[in-house]
């Protein structure tokens, strides 16, 4: 009976301490987002979200988001398609091997290279050795080189969760490797590729070291959408125009600390930083869900 | 890629020695059934000398088997005996196994499928698998019969929405699922239902021989006797070859049986093959009498 009544007891601390620490966990997060929203509101509003920098006033933040954003998307566009495809070869086609083993090693290496030190990387080739100057296409391979490690790792491990049932079911149909990947595995990856595509974005939002370097920290006064000319560097949409994001904006207007609304721009700028995060996870996860359905029909 | 060519309509010629000494016997199910090889029929499938590998390690040794067309076979034995890895190199699917090597001639159609110019897909297209635990993929019930067919290339929806009908209402699903397979997904289906999926995702790419691997072994009784409901209804289409653990189960439903066990050497052989009558009742071999009479295994 005493050892019962200590297991059950064992049994009841263990339930206790992990729920402590679930909620703790998710306090810090609460606490984090509420103290930023807390001392942003008042400034959060579409002419901050939207508006141009000013000397004068607290501004907006329009081109840095705009920045952000499109960084995002540059370096997705680079890193999804590679480091799938890369994921695909290490689960599908790579085997078990002294050679994987390398790539691996490699693969956890680069993705936990000091980000300061890959900025350093990046100002040599995309900077000076291309002499493109700072640019957002400079900025996004920069945070491709500890991304494509990452994606590429995270999309092996979706692929590998699959199922050897569901490849064998394929297969005995006589359907290919390929076509089996393509309508089967894939397929059923999604949600840990969407994880993965998540985790990839949450480095692209957050990262401020890599980018100071690549695609530069000036403040950018006003951007002309009008302008759809890609190899205009003053274009908004070229690739070729230096794009400080957000992240590099909250590290540049809190070390420089000069004017009269730099905490209520910091605390404005952190607030819209971590919602982005939020809207985008919920927003990819979305999507996933809706790939998924379209895909498998069910 | 090395196209099969096309089922010969069944030539009086035979290539593999048949079993000379087996006559016609009265089936323990079914009156008029297939039991015996007709030397005029030439076989479906067959073995001529085949060895399986794993690494160095010899798994089955030296099978010589011919399994006529249009009726069921049964392969049974004690675990470890290899069936199943027999019956996967019918299609091919030990090519999947890296460290797997069969030697030897696998026959289909008096074709050796082994060899190197053939092409596993091109195989397996034509012979099924059913497998131990019901595989489903994640997709409504319409895909995944559509997905065979997809694969090789039908299109439009009246070809498909065609092919899903007659495939569901042949592996007799359609009644249970005809209301909402566009819609359900085939894993909210019981386990019963979803090996019935997955005979009729089968059928749907037409093969000549579809080959069952344990196909009840996780599934309830009740389950079980409508899939050997359903495989009486398919033996006069299909041939069709099964592994099986339940002794009672290839009695009920096979015209033959083989029986395999594991020698001294830890490698599966086959120990004799005939009309199932014959092996259940009178077997030639004492190894065969020990088993059926469950003296071991």
């Amino acid at each position: 009976m005493t050892t019962l009544r200590r297991t059950l007891l064992a049994d009841r601390i263990a339930t206790a301490i992990l729920w402590a620490i679930a909620i703790f966990v998710v306090a810090i997060l609460l606490a984090i987002i509420a103290h930023f929203l807390l001392a942003a509101v008042g400034t959060l509003g579409p002419a901050f979200l939207f508006g141009d920098p000013s000397e004068s006033s607290v501004g907006g933040i329009g081109p840095v988001l705009w920045n952000s954003v499109y960084m995002l998307v540059l370096t997705l566009l680079i890193t999804v398609p590679l480091g799938t495809l890369g994921g695909i070869y290490m689960a599908e086609y790579a085997g078990e091997g002294q050679i994987t083993n390398i790539i691996r090693f490699c693969q956890e290496l680069i993705s936990s290279v000091p980000s300061i030190v890959v900025g350093l990387f990046g100002l040599a080739l995309f900077v000076n050795a291309t002499h493109w100057s700072y640019t957002a296409l400079g900025g996004a391979l920069a945070l491709t080189v500890f991304n494509l490690p990452l994606m590429s790792r995270l999309a092996e491990q979706a692929i590998r969760a699959v199922p050897d049932d569901e490849r064998s079911g394929s297969l005995a149909l006589g359907s290919t490797k390929w076509q089996t990947i393509v309508h089967v595995v894939l397929p059923i990856a999604i949600p840990g590729l969407v994880t993965a595509v998540i985790l990839t974005a949450g480095r692209i939002f957050g990262e401020a070291a890599a980018l100071l370097f690549t695609a530069g920290v000036s403040t950018p006064t006003h951007y002309d959408f009008g302008n759809l000319n890609l190899t205009d560097p003053r274009s908004p949409w070229s690739p070729f125009h230096t794009a400080t994001t957000l992240s590099v904006y909250i590290w540049k207007i809190n070390s420089e600390g000069l004017g009269d609304f730099v905490r209520q721009l910091a605390d404005a700028s952190a607030a819209v930083l971590v919602l982005l995060v939020l809207v985008f996870n919920l927003g990819a996860r979305a999507l996933g869900r809706l790939l998924q359905r379209r895909v498998t029909g069910a | 890629m090395t196209a099969l060519s096309p089922a010969p309509p069944a030539p009086p010629t035979t290539d593999l020695p048949l079993a000379p000494d087996v006559r016609p016997v009265v089936p323990m199910t079914r009156p008029g059934a297939r039991t015996a090889l007709d030397p005029d029929v030439a076989p479906k499938l067959g073995m001529r000398n085949v060895n399986v590998y794993y690494g160095p390690k010899r798994a089955v040794r030296d099978v010589d088997l011919a399994i006529p067309p249009n009726a069921v076979t049964a392969f049974i034995g004690p675990s470890g005996c290899g069936k199943s890895t027999i019956l996967r190199c019918f299609n091919r699917m030990n090519d999947l196994i890296p460290s797997a090597r069969v030697e030897g001639a696998v026959l289909f159609n008096g074709e050796d499928i082994g060899a190197p110019d053939v092409q596993p897909v091109a195989v397996r297209q034509r012979i099924g698998l059913v497998f131990q635990k019901p595989n489903p993929f994640p997709m409504s019930i319409y895909e995944n019969v559509a997905y065979g067919p997809r694969r090789h290339g039908v299109k439009g929806r009246a070809a498909l929405d065609d092919v899903v009908e007659k495939s569901l209402k042949r592996a007799a699903i359609w009644d249970e699922v005809k209301d909402d397979f566009r819609r359900k997904s085939g894993l909210a289906l019981s386990g019963g239902q979803q090996q019935r999926l997955c005979i009729a995702r089968t059928l749907a790419t037409d093969p000549e021989v579809i080959l069952m691997d344990e196909p009840c072994s996780a599934l309830d009784p009740i389950a079980t006797l409508k899939i050997e409901a359903l495989i009486n209804e398919l033996r006069s289409t299909v041939t069709i070859v099964i592994v099986t653990h339940n002794m009672q189960q290839a009695s009920r439903v096979s015209d033959r049986t083989a029986f395999f066990t594991m020698g001294d050497d830890r490698a599966g052989y086959l120990v004799e093959v005939g009309p199932t009558l014959q092996i259940f009742t009178n077997p030639r071999q004492q190894l065969t009498e020990d088993y059926v009479s469950g003296r071991f295994g």
